[in-house]
C-alpha cells in the first residue's frame, strides 16, 4: 500500500466513536496502518454518552446475526482489549404490563423461533418477580435475554481507543473533517489541522456522516436527533437486569454504584450547528412516570442529571454499513438510530473483514447505502416524508 | 404547553436580585423573584427580615444594611416566591422551578440570574473529615439559626469572610483557638500596587483593619504565611498541622473552618452555554457580559457576584444597572433614559469595586491549596483524587468533561460545584496548558435536585 509519510496511512477513519475505533482496532489487528480523525474528543457524542445497553433483545430481524456476533465479542472483551468496558452480563428483560402486551411478546418470540433465533425467551409473571422482586405487581410477564447486559459507554470507547493505539493506530482528536475527495486512488481528507490521505476511507461519523456521504454524491436519508437520558442519585440495589417495557418507551438500569439510568429513545431538541443535544423536561416527565409506575418506591429518588447525545437516524431505522456504491475504497458505518452501542464490537470487526476482502457468513445486504434509492423507485414520493435531509452547518 | 407569561424572572433574592427586582418594578415591569430560601437576603443578608435584633447586632452593621434592600422589595409590586428551587433556565427564557413539591414553568421576556457566589474549594489533606467545614457554611448556621460550634475552633485560609466570621464569633462568644492565615509578606508586596485605589475605598479598608485589630486584641493566636496545611485525624478532625515561620505547628481542634475566597456561581450561565472566560486575577471562570450584564444569550442577564466577585454593595448596583438594561430591552424606557439613569450608578459601582484589585491580589489563594497532591480528594461525591485525575490525563483526558467519563469526577449530587475549579486547574497543570484552554464542566439540569415523583407530576 502507501508509503509512510506522516499523514499517510492505509486507512483513514473519520469519527472516533465506538464504530470508528472498533473498525480501526480490528484493522490494526490484521496489520493495517490506520489513522482516526475525531472532530471533538473520542466518544463525545452517541458512543460515549448513551445508556450503555448491551442489547440483542427486540432488534430488527436483519440486525440480529450481527448483534449476536457482537454480543460474543462483548463477552470476550476483557481478553481481547484488556478491559471489559464495564460490561455486566446482567440479562435484559422487556416487561409486559397487560395480557395484550404479553400476547405481543409471545408472537414476537414465536416469530423469532420460526426464523431460527432462540435468544429471546418468553417468561411468565412468576419468573419476572423472581428476577426483579421489587417490580410493581401489575406486570404479567415478559421477554428475557439472559446473555445481554450493560456496559459503561465511555470506558468501552476508551478501551477500544487504547487497544487500537497500542497496535499503532494514530488518533487525532479535535480534528474535524471538512472535505473528503478521491484523487488518483487516494482519499484526501481536509481538516482544520491539515490534509490527511490514505488509500481507503471509512466514515463512522454518526450524526455528521450523512453530510460527508453527500459530498461525494451519495446522499442518505439520515437526520440527527438529540436522545435524552437521566440518571438518579444512588439507591440501594433493587434491580439487576436492564429493563424495557412493551407498551411504552423505557430503558432502565441500575449501575453497581446505585445510580439508575433512565432512557428509551426519548427525543430532546437539537442545536446541531453547536453539536449540542438539549433536554426537554416535559418529555422526561412521561418517562419518570413509567418508572414510578413500575417501581413506586422510587418516587422520592432524586434526579441527579439529565443530558442528551447527538445520534443519526435513518428513514428505515436500520444503520448504513458497508461499501460505498459510488466511490471505490470507501466504507460506511453510521446511522444506528440509537441502538448502535451494542453493535460496535461486531460491526467494526465485520467492516474490517469486508475492507480486507475476508469472508464472513454475516450479510450486510440489509444495510446497503443505496437501499433507500432502490426503495424510492418502488415507493410513491409522498411516503418518503420521514426522510429528512441533514442540515448543513 | 400553556405557560404563564411574565416580563422578567429574577433568580435569587440576594443583594443583586432584591435590588434588581425592586428597580424593574419601579420601571413598570411585571417581575417574579424566585428564591430558594424562606426569606429574602441571599447569602450576605441571609435571614435579614427574620433575624432577631440581638443577632443583627452580633453580625454587625454591614449585615443590617441588607434591611434597606429587603424593605424596598417588600414595598414593591414584585411577586416574590420563596422556597422556589429553580432547576432549569432555557435559552428561550423558560424558567422551571420546584415549589412545595410541584413543578412550575414561567415564560419570561427576559431572565436575570442573580445567583451570587460559591465558596472556592479548599482541597487539602483531610478536608473531607468530619469536623471540617467551610467558613461560609459556619456563617450560614450563625445567620439562619444562631448556631455556632461549642468548642474551640481553628479558622484557616485567607479572605475577608474568614476574618469577618472570626469577628462575629468573638461577638457571639465562640472560642477561637487560632487563626491560621495563608497570607504571606510577599502578598502584601504584590497587592501594594493596588493600594492607592484601595485607599480611595477607605471605608472598606478601615473595616478590614478593624476586624483584624479586634481579632488580634482578643489575644487569638495568629499565624501568618502558613503553608502545608493538613487536617489530622482518622475518623474525624483532631488537629490542623502547618508550617509557619519555618516551624511545624500542630493545633489540636475538633473543628476546622476553611476558607480561601468566593467565586462566581456559574451553574446557570454554564448550563445556558454562555461564553465564559478565565479571570486570571480571581482565578475562576466568569461569564462574559455587556455593560448591562447581558450574556451572549440574548435576554439573559447576570448581576452581582455571579458575573465576577465584587461584593454585596457592588452587587446591588449591578442589579439596578441590569434592571435598566432589561427595561430598555423590553421597551419600558428608551436607551437615552437608560443611559441617563445609569450614569450615577456607574460612578457608584466604580467606587464600590475600587477595593477589589487590592483584595484579589492580597488574598489570592495559594497554588498548593488549589492544586493538591496526588492523595488529596478532589471530587468528594465520587471520591476522585488529584492523583486519579493525573492518571486520566496520562490516558488522554484533556478536560473536565472527559474526566467525568473517565472516572465519574463531578457527576455526583453537588454537580461539580465543589470540585469544578480544582479539576480545571489540576488538569491544566498536568497538561502544561492554561485553565482557559482546559475549560469547565458542561452543566446539565436539574440545577437543583428534583425527584422522579416530582418530575412525573405525582
Amino acid at each position: 500500500m502507501s508509503d509512510s509519510r506522516q499523514r499517510q496511512g492505509d486507512v483513514l477513519v473519520i469519527g472516533g466513536g465506538i464504530h470508528g475505533l472498533s473498525t480501526a482496532f480490528h484493522l490494526a489487528q490484521r496489520g493495517v496502518k490506520v489513522t482516526v480523525l475525531e472532530a471533538d474528543y473520542c466518544g463525545r457524542h452517541a458512543s460515549g454518552v448513551n445508556a450503555g445497553g448491551v442489547r440483542t433483545l427486540g432488534r430488527h430481524t436483519p440486525e440480529i446475526p450481527l448483534a449476536l456476533s457482537s454480543r460474543q465479542l462483548w463477552h470476550e472483551m476483557k481478553g481481547v482489549l484488556g478491559d471489559d468496558g464495564g460490561f455486566v452480563p446482567s440479562g435484559q428483560l422487556k416487561l409486559a404490563e397487560s395480557l395484550a402486551e404479553l400476547e405481543e411478546c409471545r408472537q414476537r418470540v414465536a416469530q423469532l423461533q420460526a426464523l431460527g433465533f432462540s435468544h429471546e425467551v418468553l417468561i411468565d409473571q412468576q419468573q419476572v418477580f423472581e428476577i426483579i422482586p421489587t417490580v410493581a405487581r401489575h406486570v404479567v410477564g415478559g421477554i428475557w435475554v439472559k446473555d445481554d447486559g450493560f456496559a459503561v459507554p465511555y470506558k468501552t470507547v476508551t478501551a477500544f481507543r487504547l487497544a487500537a493505539q497500542k497496535l499503532g493506530v494514530l488518533v487525532h482528536e479535535t480534528t474535524p473533517a471538512q472535505r473528503i475527495e478521491q484523487t488518483d486512488s487516494q482519499w484526501r481528507v481536509t481538516t482544520a489541522r491539515g490534509v490527511y490521505t490514505a488509500e481507503h476511507l471509512v466514515v463512522t461519523a454518526g450524526a455528521w456522516a450523512g453530510e460527508l456521504a453527500a459530498q461525494i454524491g451519495e446522499p442518505v436519508p439520515v437526520h440527527p436527533e438529540g436522545l435524552m437520558l437521566m440518571v438518579t442519585h444512588r439507591v440501594a440495589p433493587f434491580c439487576a437486569p436492564v429493563l424495557g417495557a412493551t407498551g411504552r418507551s423505557l430503558s432502565f438500569k441500575q449501575f453497581a454504584n446505585g445510580t439508575v439510568v433512565i432512557g428509551g429513545k426519548l427525543m430532546g431538541s437539537l442545536d446541531f450547528p453547536a453539536r449540542h443535544g438539549e433536554v426537554d423536561m416535559t418529555r422526561l416527565g412521561t418517562s419518570a412516570r413509567t418508572v414510578t409506575d413500575l417501581f413506586p418506591h422510587l418516587k422520592n429518588l432524586g434526579v441527579n442529571r439529565v443530558w442528551a447525545g447527538v445520534e443519526a437516524f435513518t428513514a428505515d431505522d436500520l444503520p448504513v454499513i458497508g461499501a460505498s456504491r459510488k466511490a471505490s475504497n470507501l466504507s460506511y458505518s453510521f446511522g444506528f438510530c440509537g441502538s448502535g452501542f451494542q453493535m460496535g464490537p461486531g460491526t467494526g470487526k465485520r467492516l474490517a473483514q469486508q475492507i480486507l476482502g475476508e469472508h464472513s457468513d454475516i450479510s450486510l445486504d440489509a444495510f446497503a447505502v443505496d437501499r433507500f434509492e432502490k426503495a424510492a423507485l418502488l415507493t410513491p414520493l409522498s411516503a418518503l416524508k420521514t426522510a429528512t435531509s441533514i442540515p448543513h452547518h | 404547553m400553556n405557560l404563564e407569561t411574565v416580563d422578567v424572572v429574577v433568580i435569587g433574592a440576594g443583594a443583586a436580585g432584591m435590588s434588581a427586582a425592586a428597580e424593574l418594578a419601579r420601571l413598570g415591569l411585571q417581575v417574579v423573584l424566585l428564591d430558594e430560601q424562606g426569606s429574602p437576603g441571599g447569602q450576605i443578608y441571609r435571614g435579614i427580615t427574620l433575624a432577631p435584633l440581638s443577632r443583627r447586632d452580633m453580625l454587625g452593621p454591614d449585615y443590617a444594611h441588607g434591611n434597606q434592600l429587603a424593605q424596598a422589595l417588600a414595598s414593591s409590586s414584585v411577586r416574590y416566591e420563596k422556597g422556589a428551587a429553580v432547576w432549569q433556565v432555557t435559552r428561550d427564557h423558560q424558567v422551571s422551578y420546584l415549589r412545595e413539591g410541584r413543578l412550575h414553568t414561567l415564560q419570561a421576556k427576559a431572565v436575570l440570574l442573580a445567583t451570587g457566589a460559591m465558596e472556592r474549594p479548599f482541597p487539602i489533606s483531610g478536608w473531607t473529615l468530619p469536623g471540617v467545614m467551610s467558613a461560609g457554611a459556619a456563617q450560614i448556621l450563625l445567620k439562619s439559626a444562631g448556631l455556632a460550634p461549642n468548642e474551640p475552633v481553628v479558622l484557616a485560609g485567607c479572605g475577608p469572610l474568614l476574618y469577618l466570621l472570626g469577628w462575629q464569633y468573638l461577638r457571639a462568644g465562640v472560642p477561637i483557638k487560632a487563626l491560621v492565615d495563608t497570607t504571606r509578606p510577599e502578598d502584601y508586596w504584590r497587592a501594594r500596587r493596588h493600594l492607592f485605589a484601595a485607599l480611595r475605598a477607605w471605608p472598606y479598608l478601615r473595616k478590614g483593619l478593624e476586624l483584624m485589630r479586634s481579632l488580634r486584641s482578643a489575644g487569638i493566636a495568629h499565624y501568618t504565611g502558613a503553608e502545608h496545611l493538613a487536617v489530622e485525624g482518622d475518623e474525624a478532625a483532631t488537629a490542623l498541622t502547618f508550617t509557619a515561620a519555618g516551624k511545624t505547628q500542630q493545633v489540636a481542634t475538633r473543628c476546622v473552618l476553611l476558607h480561601q475566597g468566593v467565586v462566581p456561581n456559574i451553574q446557570f450561565s454554564q448550563s445556558l452555554r454562555a461564553r465564559h472566560e478565565w479571570d486570571a486575577d480571581q482565578l475562576c471562570f466568569s461569564p462574559v457580559v455587556d455593560p448591562w450584564g447581558e450574556l451572549d444569550v440574548p435576554g439573559v442577564y447576570v448581576a452581582g457576584d455571579g458575573a465576577g466577585i465584587g461584593g454585596a454593595l457592588a452587587a446591588a448596583v449591578q442589579g439596578q444597572l441590569a434592571a435598566l438594561g432589561i427595561a430598555s430591552r423590553l421597551g419600558s424606557i428608551n436607551t437615552a433614559q437608560r443611559d441617563h439613569q445609569a450614569e450615577p450608578l456607574r460612578a457608584k459601582l466604580e467606587s464600590n469595586l475600587r477595593i477589589r484589585p487590592f483584595l484579589d491580589a492580597l488574598y489570592q489563594p495559594k497554588e498548593e491549596n488549589r492544586i493538591p497532591a496526588d492523595d488529596v480528594m478532589v471530587c468528594r461525591c465520587e471520591e476522585v483524587t488529584a492523583g486519579d485525575l493525573r492518571g486520566f490525563v496520562a490516558l488522554g483526558c484533556a478536560g473536565p468533561n472527559q474526566a467525568k467519563s473517565f472516572g465519574r469526577c463531578g457527576m455526583g449530587p453537588c454537580q461539580g460545584r465543589l470540585c469544578g475549579l480544582t479539576v480545571t486547574e489540576v488538569i491544566a497543570k498536568a497538561r502544561g496548558v492554561s485553565a482557559s484552554e482546559v475549560g469547565y464542566y458542561r452543566i446539565r439540569p436539574p440545577i437543583k435536585p428534583i425527584t422522579l415523583g416530582e418530575l412525573a407530576g405525582e
